[in-house]
């Protein structure tokens, strides 16, 4: 099968981030940066569905700066074939331009599948995946948490609120890859890092839609308030459920 | 002015990184992205593989043996040798990195991969016979075959040139080889064993040794796990004994006699420990900052007081000092160009410096510094072992003073 899957490079979430110059944006200064946790879960679902069915190509799409070129290198280094980097000067907020641009290179790859994660763990939106399959007349599947093909038919659970759903969607089609679907994404092997050096990549501007949406303002979240100890024992819980009610109305 | 950002881009191969979080003098930056790229793989592997379970098994006294085929899948043993054996070809950079995730983990994980990559397979690659190579080299880097290293006797430890051990060739070429070797990494566990042996009476010096490819199922061969270890738990360490081991002529390396041998091995081995003792390090630097930023005391953390930052003040600037020298062997190892005096060194400072910050750290943590729930002073007492195998601290204090001053302190 060919299979196209889009990652994107995030901040680690473990790091202590702060506001940038602009007052919008995240600031670069000591941040780690990684491929996103659902994108390389959808890495490794591609991999193992052409493990499976022997043979095939993944190939691994990426818009934004330079530095997007090494998280395409660390999924080549986990075993996808080719890599093509849609160079921007930065990743915008808009799903739908994002989602313009990635349509215009997925158009004629003549890919079975498209596997986007279900979220970016940095902008939490879960727009562009969808889009994409819009733009490009396709069926789409969000929040997959299993994904079966069988010639050109795809199967795919969804967890749903007290249950699983199965889908079943003619090829080509796109999937959000959700939690779940793989106990964990494989370790880029040593040879694998070397090898990823000698893999194709491609890179060119990317073909961006019109920006409509932008991040306006970023904020730390305050700085939670010390805590406060109303007394000692059974004697404190009237005083206790009283704040409870009056002053933290959670009662 | 193209020469000078030559020199500028090889020195500093990531100089376009911020520091980040924990890298205050940013070391990533003079490392190559597919050496961070290395480096991260290996220490998630460690994060989610050894961390979890070591504890545990350092007080059973066990080694993990159930994580050889994922630490070979990953390709981590002989890295730094070449694809034709089925190896990772890496460089020495990206090699001691490794070491270093490992040994972050625990010494005794690094101590397997140091034996089988540096002590059985660099031997093997270095002196063996194309038969030889193509016959372990692979099976090995896949893990399938688990290798040892005997060289120390009970008689015979900081001076190999004293061993005993006696391999006697027949008159059909093949030997028969009689001994005891004691602390033996991976002994009980290994299928196939390195014995140094001299092959002539009389050889005081050792310079008739000889290195010997023996299984360890061969007749006469074995193994025993040395009991009562209060550091390096979660490895095995075994005594050896061998009463008439009979192996084939084509047993022996035949690309090297004397104790060269050996200690080139050692030389290999000791590289990898310079960046590994510099793992455990950061483990408990890492640890002791943490709890000293959450452990509240006379109302603040005890981080905010001045003594503790001393403490970690001086265990980071020794991490990195010690990173940068092995940072440094490494690519004049890669070069060509390093010799065993500059890798005694870094061996000798660098497990000296790691065994200070064990201990600092450990005390950092007070009462809790004392349980295996937590990592110091599980790298406390291991480095001790660290610090007496592959050249003792001392026995390196001498190789150093003789390669300065010219005259030999040994005898
Ligand atoms: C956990 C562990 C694993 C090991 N794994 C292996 C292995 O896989 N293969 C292997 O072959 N060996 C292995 N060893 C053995 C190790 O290399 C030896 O223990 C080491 O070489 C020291 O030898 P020794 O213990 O006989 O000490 P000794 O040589 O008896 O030294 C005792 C003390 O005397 C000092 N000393 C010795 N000579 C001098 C001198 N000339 N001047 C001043 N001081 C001196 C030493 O520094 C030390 O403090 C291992 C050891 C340990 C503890």
């Amino acid at each position: 099968m060919k299979i196209a899957v889009c990652i994107k490079r995030v901040a680690d979430m473990g790091a202590r981030f702060q506001i940038g110059a602009d007052g919008a944006s995240v600031s670069d200064a000591g941040i780690k940066y990684d491929m996103s946790d659902f994108d390389e879960w959808a890495v490794e679902a591609a991999l193992q569905l052409n493990e499976k069915h022997g043979g095939g190509e993944v190939t691994v799409i990426s818009l934004g700066p330079d530095s997007a070129q090494e998280t395409l290198r660390k999924a080549l280094a986990m075993g996808a074939d080719k890599a093509v980097h849609l160079k921007a000067d930065r990743i915008p907020f808009d799903g739908f331009a994002i989602a313009e641009a990635l349509a215009a290179e997925l158009k004629d790859g003549g890919f079975d599948l498209v596997l986007f994660g279900r979220i970016a763990v940095d902008s939490a939106a879960g727009v562009t995946g969808a889009m994409v399959a819009e733009l490009l007349d396709m069926p789409c599947v969000t929040a997959v948490s299993k994904l079966e093909v069988s010639g050109t038919t795809g199967t795919a659970e969804r967890q749903v609120e007290g249950g699983v759903e199965t889908l079943s969607f003619p090829l080509p089609a796109l999937c959000t890859i959700d939690q779940g679907l793989v106990t964990q994404a494989r370790y880029p092997s040593l040879k694998g890092i070397m090898a990823a050096k000698k893999k194709p990549m491609e890179s060119k501007p990317a073909q961006l839609g019109a920006i409509s949406v932008n991040v306006s303002k970023m904020e730390l979240p305050p700085e939670r308030s010390a805590g406060r100890i109303v007394g000692e024992g059974a004697a404190a819980v009237p005083e206790l459920i009283r704040l409870l009610q009056t002053e933290a109305k959670v009662l | 002015m193209a020469l000078h950002i030559d020199t500028e881009i090889s020195l500093l191969p990531s100089g376009h990184l911020s520091p980040r979080e924990g890298d205050l003098f940013n070391i990533d930056a003079a490392l190559t992205e597919e050496e961070r790229a290395i480096r991260d793989s290996v220490r998630r592997f460690v994060d989610e593989r050894i961390l979890p379970i070591i504890g545990d098994c350092y007080v059973q006294g066990r080694f993990p043996k159930e994580l050889i085929p994922e630490m070979a899948e990953l390709g981590m043993f002989g890295a730094n040798l070449p694809e034709e054996y089925g190896c990772a070809g890496l460089s020495s950079v990206a090699y001691g990195l490794i070491m270093q995730e490992l040994e972050r983990g625990d010494s005794g994980i690094r101590s397997f991969a140091s034996v089988q990559g540096a002590l059985v397979m660099y031997p093997i690659f270095a002196f063996g016979s194309e038969a030889q190579k193509r016959e372990y080299l692979p099976k090995m880097a896949k893990g399938e075959v688990i290798g040892c290293f005997g060289l120390t006797e009970p008689d015979a430890g900081s001076n190999p040139g004293a061993m005993t051990t006696r391999a006697r060739q027949q008159v059909d070429g093949s030997w028969i080889i009689n001994g005891a070797k004691m602390w033996i990494t991976n002994g009980s566990q290994a299928h196939v064993s390195i014995i140094w042996a001299k092959t002539v009476d009389g050889d005081e010096s050792g310079k008739s040794v000889r290195g010997f490819i023996v299984p360890t199922n061969t007749p006469g061969f074995t193994a025993k796990d040395q009991k009562g270890k209060l550091s390096l738990r979660a490895s095995d360490t075994s005594e050896l004994v061998l009463v008439d081991v009979h192996v084939p002529a084509d047993a022996m390396l035949p690309e090297v006699q004397g104790l060269r041998g050996p200690l080139s091995c050692l030389t290999q081995a000791r590289y990898g420990i310079s960046w590994g003792a510099m793992g455990a390090a950061m483990a408990c630097y890492e640890e002791a900052l943490s709890y000293s930023k959450t452990r509240m005391m006379f109302d603040k953390p005890i981080g905010a007081f001045q003594i503790q930052q001393v403490r970690l003040a001086d265990m980071i600037t020794e991490i990195i000092k010690g990173q940068l020298l092995s940072l440094h062997l490494g690519r004049m190892k890669d070069l060509g160009t390093f010799n065993s005096n500059q890798v005694s060194v870094a061996k000798r400072n660098n497990v000296n410096v790691a065994t200070d910050i064990a201990r600092e750290a450990r005390r950092l943590l007070g009462g809790n510094g004392i349980l295996a729930e937590y990592h110091s002073m599980r790298h406390m007492a291991n480095l001790e072992s660290v610090y007496t195998y592959e050249g003792t601290h001392d026995v390196h204090s001498l190789i150093i003073g003789s390669a300065i001053t010219g005259l030999q302190a040994f005898k």
